[in-house]
């Protein structure tokens, strides 16, 4: 378990909106999402992508073997309330990777 | 016959040399009414000079005209050795002389429009250049504001140094170096590809550790990436722990190391995440495209680059502009000197067959090295040979590939003799160019 990569999670979302604007959400993870099919394990890989606003899920992604290392993410919400954001990377170990973000709507 | 001499012989050129004899003798009024031919070649770097030296040496009865507004060449390789403390700026700034005493016409003004249809360049003096074929050989220009808050006034205070110019890039980076305070911060920007020189980012971050090792050793190198993977990666972090132990961080992309915005009045690099990084020293290397005289003129595409006919250099969007060098789309060749040099010759034997009546080499051969200096005595390289395929350039498999790795304490020969022959490299492809 020890010599699993240690990811950082980053997102990047407007600090303040307008009501009903949309507005873009990136996030990055570094990760080498290795499968260990063909090449050598141990298999190292993330389950599943989540990003809530305010308690409500605005987007989900279960990755396969076919997900590249690295996994980005640019989405777009529109931003009725002021939002709290969540995202969550879920190892297949059930590891948990979180951060947390929030936009002001004005 | 005396026309048909080369100055080298291959086996390869050989065969053309027999195939060119036969077209001549076929059809020797052809080849006299035609020995006029006018040659315009744009832009004296590594590309455009190499086409002119070679364009006379082999094509004695065309006229070869060269525009270029720099009156003399300070080369962008050894660029780096300069902030190193090793190379000053006059032993890579080289004169037009060589060529001049060749017969080339050399004209320093800027190129400012192409008529493709008319076959005429005007240039920013006024003057009009009429061609019968044009080598285009512009070189790149910076994409002000793709990173915002870089335009050419922050270069100013964040040198780009990439590229040769004037010289004051690279001297005003020096002099920077020089004056950064004990223990001060370097930060470096460096793109994503396609851009000039891809090992040219790490030999600069090796030189300037190799600067500050003695002279600041407290000092600190934050390279913040676009990509997650660069030239001879191996090769050069192994030199970097070897040498200069942990004064260089190399931030990749995955770790958030693409910068988005610079800010030359607070000193910050700020990424893609909205990471805040306080630097006292910035060198940024911008996203790069053609220059502007090739998008004007309407050869870019959508990227910015020249798509040519990987045997011809012709760009596709107009006949008889041939386009060589760090302006085109060349990929998987990088966009090196030696690759501009290489394919220049190739440019002009297709530009001039007709003139000549001898014909384009059938299988071209494109080569290229890129030796870098990772410290004193420490030079690593990187080789291939690539060939054109129906609709771009290929890497001839197991044609070349990159220094061996191992431990200095076991390469030290090895790593001490590349650095000479970078050296040898040097002054033979400058002499290629310019004497």
């Amino acid at each position: 378990m020890s010599d699993l990569h240690q990811s950082t999670p980053r997102v990047r979302l407007p600090r303040s909106a307008s009501a009903g604007d949309t507005i873009e959400v990136r996030t990055l993870i570094d990760h080498p999402m290795v499968t260990a099919v063909s090449g050598p394990g141990p298999r190292d890989m993330l389950a599943r992508f989540e990003a809530t606003m305010n308690g409500e899920t605005v987007i989900a992604y279960d990755f396969a073997n076919g997900a590249a290392a690295n996994p980005t993410f640019t989405f777009h919400v529109r931003a009725a309330a002021p939002g709290d954001f969540t995202f969550t990377w879920t190892h297949e170990d059930g590891r948990r990777f979180t951060t947390e973000g929030s936009v002001r709507v004005t | 016959m005396t026309r048909q001499t080369r100055t080298t012989l291959t086996r390869r050129g050989f065969g053309t040399l027999i195939a060119a004899s036969a077209a001549t003798l076929a059809t020797p009024g052809l080849l006299r009414a035609n020995t006029n031919g006018r040659l315009l070649v744009v832009g004296g770097g590594f590309g455009g000079a190499s086409a002119a030296r070679f364009a006379r040496i082999n094509y004695p009865d065309v006229s070869v005209t060269l525009v270029e507004p720099q009156t003399s060449f300070v080369t962008c390789p050894y660029g780096n050795l300069i902030l190193g403390g090793r190379k000053q700026l006059s032993d890579i700034t080289h004169s037009y002389d060589g060529l001049r005493a060749r017969g080339v016409q050399v004209i320093h003004d800027r190129a400012q429009e192409i008529d493709a249809e008319g076959h005429r360049v005007t240039l920013a003096g006024g003057d009009v250049l009429d061609y019968d074929k044009l080598i285009l050989s512009p070189g790149i220009a910076l994409r002000w504001n793709a990173i915002e808050g870089y335009d050419e006034a922050a270069s100013e205070v964040f040198p780009h140094a990439w590229w040769g110019g004037d010289g004051s890039q690279i001297t005003t980076l020096r002099a920077q170096l020089e004056a950064l305070p004990e223990g001060g911060v370097v930060g470096m920007a460096i793109p994503d590809n396609p851009f000039r020189c891809p090992p040219g980012p790490y030999e600069r971050i090796s030189m300037i550790a190799h600067h500050l090792k003695q002279a600041n050793p407290t000092a600190k190198i934050l390279a913040f990436d676009s990509k997650d993977g660069f030239a001879k990666q191996g090769l050069f972090q192994d030199a970097w722990e070897e040498l200069y132990g942990d004064m260089i961080e190399w931030i990749p992309a995955s770790q958030d190391g693409r910068i988005m915005r610079v800010d030359t009045e607070n000193k910050l690099f700020v990424s893609e995440f909205g990471e805040e990084h306080h630097v006292d020293l910035g060198n940024v290397i911008p996203p790069q495209y053609a220059a502007g005289i090739a998008r004007d003129a309407g050869l870019a595409n959508d990227s910015g680059w020249v798509p040519v006919n990987p045997r011809s250099f012709e760009a596709e969007a107009a006949r008889d502009i041939h386009v060589i060098g760090d302006a085109n789309v060349g990929a998987p060749m990088p966009k090196s000197g030696y690759i501009a040099n290489s394919t220049a010759k190739t440019a002009v034997t297709a530009a001039l067959a007709e003139i000549s009546g001898r014909p384009a080499w059938d299988d071209p051969v494109y080569f290229n090295t890129c030796y870098s200096h990772a410290g004193e005595d420490y030079g690593i390289s990187v080789a291939a040979i690539f060939r054109p395929t129906d609709d771009g350039f290929e890497a001839t498999p197991d044609s070349g590939g990159v220094s061996p790795s191992g431990p200095l304490s076991e390469m030290s020969r090895n790593r001490r003799l590349e650095a000479r022959y970078a050296d040898a490299w040097y002054a033979s492809i400058t002499d290629d160019m310019f004497s």
